[in-house]
């Protein structure tokens, strides 16, 4: 980053992790602040909306949304750690009218965590030791939205932004898993509308992470740790679960 | 019953959801590496999502200069403004040919206009010969999955009922056995029909001609044998050229079942002497769909079902928990347009995951669409006690104070209140799994104290 | 107004934008075309067989009837093209010439001229398919060109034996068409 005086974040904290995954906000805003970025919390957030608008109530998140762009118009950047926030800002949100052009200025400037780390940041690679087998679960908003990482279904070379930051961390065993991306099963208000199916795609993936011996399960949203952690602590697996923030939190001094 | 209802219903033979599920992915897995053995994939879909672009923005053209040279060619061309249409012209050609018994092989539109019984009740017998196919019309349900029938049927339930229909062997599942006993009970059915009905999988436009694409051979065995084909297509089913084939059926069969390509493609464009071709072009909704914006592009399906085959939701819930002719994902964006009351619960049969969306050989947005249809249906529904609950909670997040007294009060109340109030049944996320464990301060209060 | 113009009027008056179409490039597929096509029978449950074996074949008995097209196997074929069809039910070998094949993914391709009547390569137990091997062409772009835009009432590829996984995706070969593919590249 080249900029004549150093860049202002602010950092966009979804509703739930606020509230019950408060370490996941704190590693994010230490680690950017480690890697030297000026972080602000604006206090007066509340949420993007995405929940409403994918219950199919997008056109009565207007006040949301317009709330949402003003407490963050007056930043140079707007991280989140995580995907389907970011998504739905940029891709779901009403227009907001007379905000027009702050709307789309804030859609060119909100990245989620690991993509502003690799795309705006630079970073190339970070070293530590971490010696644990780990297993990355990217939301499917994350990645097949925001394009975080390449998906299994398309003929494209492999990239993952969360790799690029995890895989030279000496010790590191990042476990190929049976289905590579398949989705957890949280989808939002799917969780309580679809039970059943959102369970047994959770108990599923779990098994797959589970099988191959993952230790860690690492996830760049919190949504879906939230919804495979009730699951794994209910059936009384001892996986852990970590945002990818906490452990680059944990590498870096 | 709804989806929701029917998926838990599906997912309660644990055994058997698994293994539909396992069968789905490794059809899936087929589709991956057989993409990946062609690096111009993407292009090929990029290309094939274009022409199909084009197709809709000039349907019209394109459907007057098929009828004008299939015409030229001999073939007879019906048009169908909706499913009742349709099904009187089969029976119309039926009794002029004085036809009492046809063999059918598989065509989705034909289950749309619920053709079999039509005929059926006005005195034809009707054979569908493509084995999945027939397996279900013995069992009197629907087929699915739109290109593997059975795909819910393990072969014990099969040769139990060709037991039954066929006199095989009881208990023999040899799935070689009991398909040499269907080639042989169909075989009986294709030397005796004087009529056969087949789809089509595509229409060109430009040579008047349709292809019929087939790894049984059953569509071909039918109507060459037969002195009367009636083919029964979608309006949208069209492509402009000849040379468009070959981006199509390259496409085709990879995306289906991993195949490089299926068996049979024939390409019909005159009927053998003294024999007779008729094509039903049908609309049934398709124009109503075309007229809409958001939703215009699911006409662009070239209903190959990897759409399903990728769906974690249609493995473990199965074709008939959607209630519609096409499940799955792309049912769920069309299904919804022919009747929004019915198929109101189906785009929330989703978790919007993308998946679809990236195998769909057309590039039709199928997740983009599930969205927005939910935006419509609540809309069509009105106030719900749903729309009261995300209204209220618009309330509460457009005004900073109200939402932290509540996250507060909600925090509060998960440490504090004893489990059985928490997991009572009437709250559903605790049914099968953990709430969060509770931290002591929310984010906001830890930054008022680390970083005031 | 006829059914035909209420479905035209209905699209012609949402006056949608027109797309333009594509250019397709030119993708260039396999270099060893005889290998590649020999790998996708193969894989498609077809086989390759070489003049001698086919005739080996023949001599030995094993199809007791048999129908020709091709000059080179004339003289095994002892039926008659029949008026109908119909009478080749019971027929236990067809010998055929394709006109050129593909080789991404097997396909032959036969029209009215080279099948005499449709339904032969389906109501054949055994197929044979005699095609040149300076034919092939590598992918179906290719096999397109090639056809132009010649007239035939009814054109076919063919690119394996009659198949089905309807019971529990178990492969099963020869549902009701031919139940084997046998081609020979001269």
């Amino acid at each position: 980053m080249s900029h004549k005086s150093k860049p202002h974040i602010a950092l966009f904290i979804p509703c739930y992790v606020d509230q019950f995954y408060p370490n996941a906000a704190i590693a994010t805003l230490e680690v950017l602040e480690k890697l030297g970025c000026q972080v602000t919390y604006p206090m007066d957030q509340t949420c993007c909306g995405q929940p409403m608008a994918n219950a199919g109530f997008e056109r009565d998140t207007v006040g949301t949304t317009k709330h949402f762009i003003e407490t963050f118009a007056a930043y140079d950047y707007v991280v989140c750690p995580s995907g389907s926030c970011v998504l739905h800002v940029k891709e779901h949100s009403p227009t907001a009218p007379g905000l027009e052009k702050e709307q789309k200025a804030l859609h060119d400037k909100i990245f989620e965590f690991t993509e502003f780390m690799t795309d705006i940041l630079g970073i190339e690679k970070i070293e530590g030791s971490f010696p644990y087998r780990i297993g990355y679960h990217a939301s499917c908003h994350g990645q097949r939205g925001l394009r975080l990482s390449s998906s299994s279904e398309l003929n494209e070379k492999p990239f993952s932004k969360a790799k690029k930051l995890l895989e030279n961390l000496e010790g590191l065993e990042w476990v190929e898993l049976a289905r590579t991306d398949e989705c957890c099963g949280f989808g939002g208000t799917f969780a309580v509308s679809e039970e059943a199916l959102s369970v047994q795609m959770g108990k599923d993936r779990l098994e797959d992470h589970i099988s191959h011996q993952v230790e860690i399960l690492i996830g760049g949203d919190m949504s879906c740790i939230m919804h495979l952690q009730g699951i794994a602590l209910r059936q009384k697996q001892s996986i852990k679960f970590k945002h990818i923030a906490e452990i680059l939190n944990e590498i870096l001094k | 019953m709804s989806h929701p209802q029917e998926a838990a219903e599906f997912l309660k033979d644990s055994a058997k959801s698994k293994w539909h599920d396992d069968t789905l992915w490794f059809i899936r897995d087929k589709r991956d590496k057989m993409s990946h053995t062609i690096p111009e994939w993407e292009e090929l879909r990029e290309l094939a999502s274009s022409i199909k672009d084009n197709v809709l923005g000039n349907l019209a053209d394109y459907l007057e200069e098929f009828e004008r040279n299939a015409s030229k060619n001999g073939i007879h061309v019906h048009w169908a403004k909706d499913a009742e249409e349709h099904n009187a012209i089969v029976l119309s050609i039926l009794k002029k040919k004085d036809c009492t018994a046809i063999v059918k092989s598989k065509s989705i539109l034909t289950e749309e206009c619920h053709l079999n019984p039509f005929l059926e009740k006005n005195g034809v017998e009707v054979v569908d010969t493509d084995l999945g196919e027939r397996i279900v019309q013995f069992l009197g349900q629907p087929p699915s999955h739109i290109v593997l029938p059975a795909i819910h049927l393990k072969k014990g339930e099969i040769s139990e009922l060709f037991h039954e229909r066929l006199g095989t062997e009881k208990g023999n599942e040899d799935p070689y056995y009991l398909t040499q006993a269907a080639r042989h009970h169909l075989r009986e059915k294709f030397l005796a029909a004087k009529v056969a009905i087949t789809g089509v999988n595509f229409g060109v436009a430009e040579t008047g001609e349709f292809v019929v694409c087939t790894n049984e051979g059953n569509a071909d065995m039918g109507v060459h044998l037969a002195d009367t084909h009636i083919a029964s297509m979608g309006i949208e089913k069209i492509i402009p050229k000849r040379t468009h084939l070959g981006v199509f059926l390259r496409l085709l069969a990879r995306s289906a079942t991993g195949q490089n390509i299926t068996n049979y493609n024939s390409h019909f464009r005159s009927p053998e002497s003294g024999k007779e071709i008729h094509i039903i072009l049908v609309d049934n909704g398709r124009t109503a769909q075309l007229g809409r914006e958001n939703f215009r592009d699911s006409l662009k399906c070239i209903r190959c079902g990897a759409c399903m085959n990728t769906c974690p939701i249609y493995r473990r819930s199965g074709g008939f928990s959607y209630k519609s002719t096409v499940p799955g994902p792309i049912g769920s964006i069309l299904s919804p347009g022919l009747d929004l009351q019915k198929h109101s619960s189906l785009p929330f049969a989703s978790t919007l995951c993308g998946s679809c969306t990236d195998v769909c050989p057309v590039k039709i947005n199928i997740h983009e669409q599930l969205y927005l249809w939910r935006q419509e249906i609540t809309k069509a529904q009105g106030t719900s006690i749903k729309g009261l609950s995300m209204k209220f909670g618009n309330g509460i997040f457009k005004s900073p104070l109200s939402y932290n007294y509540s996250g507060k009060i909600m925090r509060m109340a998960l440490k504090n209140l004893p489990k059985s109030l928490i997991y009572n049944p009437l709250n559903v996320w605790g049914k099968q799994r953990d709430l969060p464990p509770v931290p002591n301060e929310s984010f906001k209060e830890w930054v008022k104290k680390n970083r005031p | 107004m006829s059914s035909k113009d209420i479905i035209i009027e209905k699209i012609r008056i949402l006056k949608l934008d027109q797309k333009p179409l594509p250019e397709i490039p030119d993708f260039e597929g396999a270099t060893d075309l005889i290998q590649e096509f020999c790998i996708s029978i193969v894989s498609n449950k077809g086989e390759i067989l070489s003049a001698e074996e086919l005739i080996k074949k023949l001599e030995s008995g094993i199809y007791p009837s048999i129908f020709s097209t091709d000059l080179t196997f004339e003289h095994f074929s002892n039926q008659a093209l029949p008026v109908d069809v119909h009478s080749f039910s019971k027929l236990d070998l067809a010998i055929l010439n394709g006109q050129f094949a593909v080789a991404e993914n097997g396909a032959i391709w036969l029209e009215d001229s080279d099948l005499r009547l449709r339904a032969i390569p389906f109501i054949t137990e055994h197929l044979v398919i005699v095609v040149s091997r300076d034919s092939l062409v590598a992918t179906m772009h290719q096999a397109y060109d090639r056809i132009g835009d010649k007239h035939s009432g009814f054109g076919l590829f063919i690119a394996g034996p009659s198949k089905t996984a309807d019971i529990e995706q178990s492969l099963v070969i020869g549902a009701h068409g031919a139940k084997s593919l046998m081609v020979v590249l001269i």
